[in-house]
């Protein structure tokens, strides 16, 4: 365990553990985009910079990945860490000004959109948070989905931006992504995502299109379990 | 070629190469780095060939690698028994038949060399031996000592010591000028504690860039947990305007590897990587040559001169991004992945390449171990200023007389590096600021003249010592204008993983754009500044924290210069297209009709001796007049 101070309040932690675990524990809001339980944290968004105090040094980290360390003084809405978190927001928002999501959270931190930043029309929702990416690779372990490109060019998509052949409609980079721009069309009996049209199971027992049936092949390939027995929806099962 | 077991062995391989450095006949050496080549030394060398098989003599020819003073390349010297090493400059394939009647006759006539050398120095072995016994013959008396020009007067070579003396394929030449007898040293006589202790004493401090002392580096490396412990050599150098390191690799490959052998030993590792930039391909073809011969040599393998220790280097190639030369990103580009910058936090020294220990310096850093090794610490740090020991190698370039890479003792004052070593501003120009440190860097202006070149100085003026490109600007250069070009340069090149890297330099360059372009706005110099804090604070790597320093420094020392384009709608130093105009000084010109011919819209119009017109219209603002003019006729305004 190691006790350090993080907004004035002493608090004890695991070693190990980072601020960001520490702050949300304690009931210290901290904005956050690109971290989610499920992956591991990448640092990319920089929404949950924090300002902290080792020794003589003060500087900005990203509470997601510095870990907790006996005796640092951590502050969480100093000047420069707002600076910082209102640059982002407004980059965002210029980057993907028909996001909801990013305008709700800028109204609640009080943060305008900057009238000298020309709006992109180009990049849709995407934040390049990568949580589609790291579920779909780390989660999933398909990989279907990945990053090309670099800089303002870098964009989320299949191998050379074809059609996913990979891809098992599984829709876990939809479920994550904080923004809602990756656009998953459920039908009935069929599944679009990625540019590909999945033909979903109907449940042997209920008769519900419940998952797409090569989700469930990648499960049985995986497990070894038969498919008989993977036709049957969580409900009934 | 016998493995070398023994200083015995390693004596016989000295003699041999020093029969090679100075031998019993001619010898002409074409400097075959980069610089030499892009200057055509391929062709001189295919020249001399020619030229010495057609007359059937019994001459040596040799490459050697880049001696540093590009700008009268290709260099061709000539050594003859019991003469002084002479220097020709700017050789072409025409001048060679003539240089070499001068080596037959013995005699200087029409081409003179453009300097001598009458000894060669030995840095790690602390000698200087002469190539003659005697005076300098009569005739050649008049031909400047090396010491005496003034591009190589102040300069002191410790990193580059090798670099255009010895022939860059020649491993016993390499070990003839002292090479691996440092390491045979580390590997008999010292413990690993007291060569880091060396290292520590030396005061070296990382010449990528960042500064931070070699010795504490390896120390906290030797002392990481991990099966495996990795050295790495950081050879991305991707500075626009620098090129050190490509001349390190290239003229004296074996230096690096034996730094890092001697570092791999100190800290405990047993693998190593060399990571060169592909646009480097003479650099990683000298390094390939080098480790080969290294292996041949029992150098580099199994149980290295006999003592039991194992080492072996790879070459790891990177593919031409910037910012693969931060070192996160590095590792993450040799573990095959795109090459990405990760939160240092957790230090690479402890969890780096494959998350094992892992120690990376740059070319220059390694290149100097050898010499503190031999040289000792108490040498080294004499050497140089305060809390900056040793010698850097910086690359003069832009607006400087002479263009070249040189190598001068830290704390230099910058004014001796621009006005002595550079020869000046071209053209009776006005020097107006120098950018060190690449595009992470910032610009030193005129009033800084007097600065010392040491790391803490540069940082303490909102520039860095980067990794050593000097860009030099006139009057003629625009701050605003060079702001835009760095900040462009870093747009390109930001791997894209952070918010205020990818979408905040983006957004800085729209707004210089549009600042050049004549449409800056109240309060844009305003917001650069709180973004450049953004940037500074919020960035994930080095290269993001450190991309608005070029913004931020011109506009601390530059800031009426961005005031008169935002405000004034005009650019000072007539460079930013939309805000300029060319017009005729009805005074000067005597219309003589030379701008009128060269005018590719052919926008000038005007009778013979009369003044002449420019069509604003038509008017493209490529400024061909205004170099075509004798008469200084054409006003920019």
């Amino acid at each position: 365990m190691v006790s350090f101070i993080i907004d004035g309040k002493k608090v004890e932690a695991e070693a190990g553990a980072n601020v960001l675990q520490v702050a949300r524990a304690n009931n210290i809001p901290i904005p956050t985009l690109c971290c989610h339980e499920s992956v591991a944290p990448s640092g990319a968004c920089r929404m949950c910079v924090v300002e902290v105090k080792k020794g003589k040094r003060t500087r900005i980290v990203t509470s997601c990945l510095y870990p907790v360390d006996e005796g640092i003084v951590v502050e969480t809405k100093t000047d420069r860490v707002l600076n910082v978190r209102r640059l982002v927001m407004q980059l965002l928002m210029a980057r993907c000004p028909e996001s909801d999501v990013l305008k709700d959270m800028a109204k609640e931190l009080g943060i305008e959109p900057q009238p000298a930043f020309h709006p992109d029309t180009d990049k849709g929702k995407c934040v390049l948070c990568r949580l589609c990416v790291k579920a779909c690779e780390d989660v999933v372990g398909v990989s279907a989905i990945g990053l090309s490109g670099r800089g303002k060019n870098k964009k989320v998509g299949a191998p050379f931006m074809e059609d996913s052949k990979t891809c098992i409609g599984c829709g876990a980079c939809a479920y994550i992504c904080p923004t809602e721009h990756i656009l998953m069309e459920s039908t009935d009996s069929k599944r679009k995502i990625w540019g590909r049209t999945f033909k979903m199971q109907a449940c042997d027992k209920c008769g519900r299109y419940f998952a797409p049936i090569d989700q469930l092949k990648f499960i049985s390939d995986k497990t070894g379990t038969p498919m008989t027995e993977l036709a049957v929806c969580m409900s009934c099962k | 070629m016998s493995k070398i077991n023994t200083l015995e062995d390693l004596n016989k391989a000295a003699k041999r190469g020093l029969e090679s450095i100075i031998p019993s006949k001619t010898k002409v050496m074409v400097g075959m780095a980069t610089s030499g080549i892009a200057s055509g030394a391929q062709e001189v060398y295919n020249a001399l060939a020619e030229e010495i098989k057609k007359r059937k003599l019994d001459i040596i020819l040799s490459k050697t690698g880049a001696m540093g003073m590009d700008c009268i390349e290709p260099l061709v010297d000539v050594l003859q028994p019991n003469k002084p090493r002479l220097a020709y400059s700017k050789v072409t394939a025409k001048k060679v038949p003539e240089i070499i009647d001068q080596i037959v006759k013995g005699a200087i006539n029409g081409n003179k060399p453009a300097y001598r050398m009458d000894e060669e120095e030995f840095i790690c072995l602390g000698e200087k031996k002469p190539y003659l016994k005697g005076p300098v013959p009569k005739d050649l008396e008049g031909i400047p000592k090396i010491g005496d020009v003034s591009f190589y007067k102040k300069q002191m070579k410790l990193a580059t010591r090798n670099c255009g003396m010895i022939n860059f394929e020649s491993i016993d030449e390499y070990i003839a000028k002292g090479g691996y007898f440092s390491l045979h040293k580390a590997l008999t006589k010292m413990k690993q504690d007291e060569i880091i202790d060396e290292i520590i004493a030396s005061g070296l401090r990382g010449r990528g860039g960042g500064g931070f002392p070699a010795g504490i580096k390896w120390q906290t490396c030797r002392r990481a947990h991990g099966d495996i412990k990795y050295v790495i050599c950081n050879g991305d150098e991707g500075d626009p305007g620098a090129y050190m390191d490509r001349s390190v690799m290239e003229g004296d490959p074996h230096s690096v590897i034996e730094g890092m052998i001697i570092g791999a030993y100190a800290i405990g590792a047993s693998e190593g990587f060399i990571y060169v930039r592909n646009e480097y391909p003479l650099a990683v073809r000298n390094l390939q040559r080098s480790l080969d011969q290294a292996r041949e040599y029992g150098l580099l393998g199994k149980n290295i001169l006999n003592t039991g220790f194992d080492f072996d280097l790879k070459i790891g190639k990177g593919a031409g991004a910037f910012v693969c030369g931060e070192s996160t990103a590095l590792m993450t580009s040799l573990e095959g992945k795109a090459g990405e910058p990760r939160a240092k936090y957790i230090h690479t020294v402890e969890h780096g390449l494959w998350d094992r220990p892992s120690n990376l310096n740059n070319v220059e850093t390694w290149a100097n171990v050898p010499a503190i090794i031999s040289r000792g610490a108490k040498w080294f740090s004499s050497i140089g200023c305060k809390n900056n020991s040793g010698t850097k190698v910086f690359c003069l370039v832009g607006k400087i007389n002479n263009i070249g890479m040189v190598e001068v003792p830290m704390g230099i004052p910058l004014k001796e590096i621009i006005y002595e070593i550079g020869g000046g501003i071209p053209g009776g120009k006005k020097y107006k600021a120098v950018q060190t440190g690449g595009p992470s860097g910032g610009c030193l202006p005129d009033s800084l003249i007097d600065i010392s070149v040491d790391f803490d100085s540069l940082w303490d003026a909102g520039s860095m010592m980067g990794s050593g490109g000097m860009i030099v600007m006139d009057e003629t250069t625009c701050m605003v204008d060079i702001a835009r070009y760095f900040i462009d340069f870093l747009e390109f090149e930001s791997c894209g993983k952070c918010v205020p890297c990818r979408e905040g330099v983006k957004r800085m360059n729209e707004i210089l754009q549009d600042i050049c372009n004549g449409e800056g706005k109240e309060g844009d110099i305003e917001l650069l500044e709180s973004m450049s804090q953004g940037l500074v604070d919020g960035a994930l790597c080095a290269l993001g924290s450190t991309a608005a320093n070029p913004v931020l420094s011109t506009l601390k020392y530059f800031r009426d210069e961005y005031m008169a384009h935002v405000r004034d709608k005009k650019c000072p130093a007539g460079v930013c297209k939309a805000l300029i105009r060319f017009s005729v000084s009805d005074e000067k010109c005597t219309g003589c009709g030379v701008c009128l011919k060269k005018c590719p819209t052919e926008c000038i119009s005007g009778e013979k001796k009369k003044t002449h017109v420019i069509d604003q219209t038509k008017c493209i603002k490529c400024g061909v007049c205004k170099e075509s003019c004798k008469f200084d006729a054409i006003i920019v305004e």
